[in-house]
């Protein structure tokens, strides 16, 4: 990049938010995906949706390309820097701008962090429930951008199932605003939820309007041992298909148990093949007595252990150790590649042995763990990047257990998105005519191709038709 | 980026190796406990940012500049990012040794290194030296300091070194092991054997918590033997990256302790204590201390930490205060010392104790910290002070002679109503009120 585009770029932003140097350069080459890594140019923080309008201004003119970050916990390569790129960070947008009790919603800026947002809504009775595991440090706008789920996800839904409205800079620079208050909206297509999920591919989210609602009066949570792991996989089949809806319903397998366990101390079955943490929540006595007919179907399963919670502090300290499973596995192995295959619940018995099938298969090592009750599993392979061969054994494991997902009726990815990590697999779940429709959006509302490109799918040719020929040609197809 | 693949053989000699630079997955997790990061929002101001440029200069893909020097010296080493750190990352270690690294190729000034050297080489070497400037420092606070003050003259001279002389603690009158005998038995029967640390700071800024700690001890059944001609710790001096001296210091503290008798080694700060438990692993490949220092340091316990094991044999008396507690980085975040404190406030009868939001965060001090970079320390600070005046507490305790004296100026500063108070102070209240 030249110099004079980075004065520009300077200028836009003003010299106290812009930031070029070697440490910064690195400190914004990563995110929280494994192996992926890509200098950018420079990182910006602009102050205004003006200063982001001129930025993709300037981008197309010159052109150079475009990365949003929130706090750079993406699983997926979302918010890692492309070639000829500037990282936009949108960290320090971080005001709660109005929360409406009368309407139960909440406008916010994309920097606020998931967890913080949660505290100031529960502090009048309200609730936001998506929560994904970095919930301390993740951001609304990270969240909206790759839809995110969570540990709540079984009963409460994901980060689309909340958002109301949104305000995006496109890659023209011209806001758009979409969405409002009301909880019944058909004006039109259905831009709203178009945003979630896009990835920062289409623009840049400024602001969102999130849905609340009311606070669960009561939980019970239920710990549940076993001794072989098959059996932990159908008792979450035999409590869904009972039509018990808990809160959440999350398994790890004894890897992880022990990972957490080192970290944590709080007494997990080290021995044990595999754990349910399972969680019913809401108002009044029907709280307890599915919590009562979940612990008989745990029981009918040969569960070794079954028991509660025996108060609030013991429940959310279990919560935060499954929250730290995936970052504990790395006391293991130096590199975790985690994966977010999801099958059909009723498949979860089948895609378990598969994951064992896979591992034995390409002699790699996975931690096991996820949200059995949405049927979204993260087999994290234990490997170490610094070791070439294990890593490409690694990645034929994965392929493996996507084609198995994909034959059950799956998907490769339930909630980290696709970005970098799983692009090359879109095709096989989106279909031929899926994917070409999500890139002819992308041409008409990015035409430059300056945004994240690359991620999600790349614009490049199909092996049909004709070849580019030329250079120029060539050029159309960066990305 | 620089081209030079050239690997920087002295860095990659004191740091840790591949394995444990490795081990950083780049999760992010610590990002929500860094105040640095909290401050600044910049990756490089984070606990992930600062591992990837340690990472990058070990292998040679960047070299040490500027803005590392002040990244490396800018984070606190509270070590909260280890405390929230799910993969087990040693960051403590890594910054420390980048420290220890910029030292030598010269990142700190050389008016900088010979305050240093002078402080830490000279009087923090020996009791004798260091009490006898402490005499010397006494007498300025007592006249000249109160002159400059008063009449302003330092805030018009040196306006910033005016807030700093404020942060420097007020000499005791008396010096704590001028009054602490070397045996000390309590009132009754001798239930424990304690050895007893009088500290270099401690002792000479800081003598009431000693005395308050001695008697504490005591009256729940001690024997307390504050061994004369013990010296300091070493802490300051490995923190600093001069392990050669800390382990001259450890040394003198193994052999004069290993002349008596105790059963525990009871410590009231954080900083002495997490590195008197560091003794054990500073020696293990020394052939001589390697066995008495791992023995030495299994029996250290924080004062906390040690009544808590003895508990049942504690009756507390009632006390109508109202309290509330911050923890001091080197207990919860080294020591992993966070509920014992907590639970002997709850046997207090009387007692109301509020806890504070975000307890666990640095409060700025940070060893020289407040000194060497007092904005940042000062902002860090503010954030504490507003999290300890939401608490309406009348005391606010902690178990650390830096915090103690960073909260006492921040209460002033900020115009936070609170008294700051050592633990064992408020124990020894309690204890003597105590019915049995």
């Amino acid at each position: 990049m030249d110099d004079s585009v980075k004065l520009q770029i300077k200028k836009i932003v003003g010299n106290a938010n812009y930031f070029d140097s070697d440490e910064d350069r690195l400190c914004y080459s990563y995110d929280g995906t494994p192996i992926y890594q890509q200098l950018p140019e420079a990182v910006v923080f602009p102050q205004d949706q003006e200063q982001i309008s001129e930025l993709f201004k300037l981008a197309n003119s010159v052109p150079f390309n475009i990365v949003p970050r929130g706090a750079g916990t993406g699983l997926s390569g979302g918010s890692i820097p492309v070639e000829n790129s500037i990282v936009i960070v949108l960290t320090k947008w971080n005001r709660i701008l109005e929360i409406d009790s009368g309407n139960l919603t909440a406008w916010v800026e994309p920097g606020v962090i998931t967890g913080h947002f949660q505290k100031e809504v529960e502090k009048r009775g309200l609730f936001y429930p998506p929560d994904p595991g970095s919930l301390n440090v993740c951001t609304i706008g990270g969240n909206v951008a790759n839809n995110a789920g969570g540990l709540r996800g079984l009963k409460y839904g994901v980060t689309k199932n909340y958002v109301l409205g949104a305000e995006m800079i496109l890659p023209d620079g011209t806001l758009l605003k979409t969405g409002g208050k009301n909880l019944k909206d058909v004006a039109g297509y259905n831009l709203r939820d178009f945003i979630v999920g896009s990835e920062g591919t289409i623009g840049i989210i400024t602001k969102v309007l999130l849905k609340l609602i009311p606070a669960p009066l009561l939980s019970v949570t239920i710990l549940a041992y076993f001794d072989k792991l098959i059996d932990s996989a159908k008792a979450v089949s035999g409590i869904i298909s009972s039509h018990l809806t808990p809160a959440m319903m999350e398994f790890l397998d004894n890897t992880t148990i022990n990972c957490v366990e080192d970290f944590t101390g709080i007494g997990l079955p080290r021995n044990s093949a595999a754990m349910l943490l399972i969680e019913f929540d809401g108002r009044g006595s029907a709280v307890s007595e599915d919590a009562e007919s979940a612990v008989n179907i745990l029981k009918k399963n040969n569960a070794s252990v079954v028991k509660t919670a025996t108060d609030i502090k013991e429940s959310n300290s279990l919560k935060s150790a499954r929250r730290s499973a995936f970052s504990a596995l790395a006391r293991r192995r130096p590199t975790t590649i985690l994966e977010d295959a999801t099958v059909p619940r009723s498949e979860l018995p089948v895609i378990m042995e598969k994951i064992n099938e896979a591992a034995v298969k390409y002699g790699v090592v996975f931690g096991n763990f996820g949200h059995a009750g949405d049927g979204n599993l993260h087999p994290t392979c234990l490997t170490d990047e610094r070791d070439k061969q294990e890593i490409n054994n690694a990645h034929r494991a994965f392929e493996f257990i996507f084609n198995e997902t994909i034959k059950l009726g799956g998907t490769i990815t339930g909630e980290h998105g696709t970005g970098l990590a799983k692009k090359q697999f879109l095709e096989q779940v989106a279909g031929i005519p899926g994917i070409e429709m999500m890139k002819k959006i992308k041409a008409v509302i990015d035409p430059g191709n300056i945004l994240n490109p690359g991620k999600i799918f790349s614009i490049s040719p199909r092996c049909e038709g004709s070849l580019p020929l030329n250079r120029e040609q060539i050029g159309n197809f960066k990305g | 980026m620089k081209d030079s693949k050239i690997i920087n053989e002295r860095l990659r000699g004191i740091l840790p190796d591949d394995d444990v630079l490795s081990q950083c997955i780049h999760c992010g997790m610590c990002l929500a406990v860094c105040p640095t990061y909290e401050l600044t929002k910049l990756e490089r101001s984070s606990p992930r940012g600062r591992i990837k440029l340690i990472k990058s200069v070990a292998r040679g893909e960047i070299e040490m500049t500027k803005t590392f020097s002040y990244e490396m010296n800018f984070c606190l080493d509270c070590q909260a990012c280890e405390t929230a750190c799910p993969a087990g990352v040693k960051y403590g270690s890594m910054v420390e040794a980048a420290r220890v690294e910029l030292v030598s190729a010269g990142f700190i000034s050389p008016a900088g290194r010979l305050i240093k050297r002078f402080t830490l080489g000279y009087l923090f070497k020996s009791h004798g030296r260091l009490k006898a400037a402490s005499r010397l420092l006494y007498f300025y606070q007592k006249s000249l300091k109160r002159f400059l003050h008063a009449s302003g003259i330092l805030r018009f001279i040196f306006p910033k070194l005016a807030e700093i002389d404020k942060l420097s603690p007020s000499v005791s009158k008396v010096f704590s092991d001028d009054i602490i005998p070397e045996i000390d038995n309590p009132a009754g029967e001798i239930k424990y054997k304690t050895a007893f640390l009088s500290g270099c700071l401690m002792n000479v800024m800081f003598a009431e918590m000693n005395i308050d700690t001695v008697e504490v001890l005591k009256k729940i059944g001690c024997q307390v033997i504050t061994p004369k001609g013990q010296v300091c710790c070493g802490s300051l001096h490995a923190h600093n990256g001069d392990f050669d001296t800390a382990r001259e210091l450890a040394k003198k503290n193994l052999d004069i302790f290993s002349k008596f008798e105790f059963d525990f080694m009871v410590s009231n700060s954080a900083g002495c204590g997490a590195f008197m438990k560091e003794y054990g692993h500073l020696f293990k490949d020394d052939p001589v201390y390697a066995e008495k220092a791992e023995k030495f340091s299994e029996r250290v316990k924080d004062l906390t930490e040690f009544m808590v094991l003895v508990k049942k044999e504690i009756h507390f008396g009632e006390l109508k205060e109202n309290i509330t507690y911050h923890d001091a980085c080197h207990l919860a975040h080294t020591q992993k010392v966070v509920n014992q404190p907590r639970e002997l406030f709850d046997e207090i009868p009387g007692l109301t104790h509020v806890p504070l939001e975000e307890s666990t965060w640095c409060c700025g001090s940070a060893g020289t910290y407040n000194i060497v970079q007092y904005e940042a320390s000062m902002q860090i600070l503010k954030r504490k002070m507003e999290n300890i005046r939401a608490t309406g507490a009348e005391i606010v305790l902690t178990g650390n002679p830096g915090c103690y004296q960073q909260l006492k100026y921040g209460a002033e500063k900020f115009g936070v109503n609170v008294k700051v108070e050592h633990p064992a102070t408020l124990f020894n209240k309690s204890l003597d009120k105590s019915k049995k």
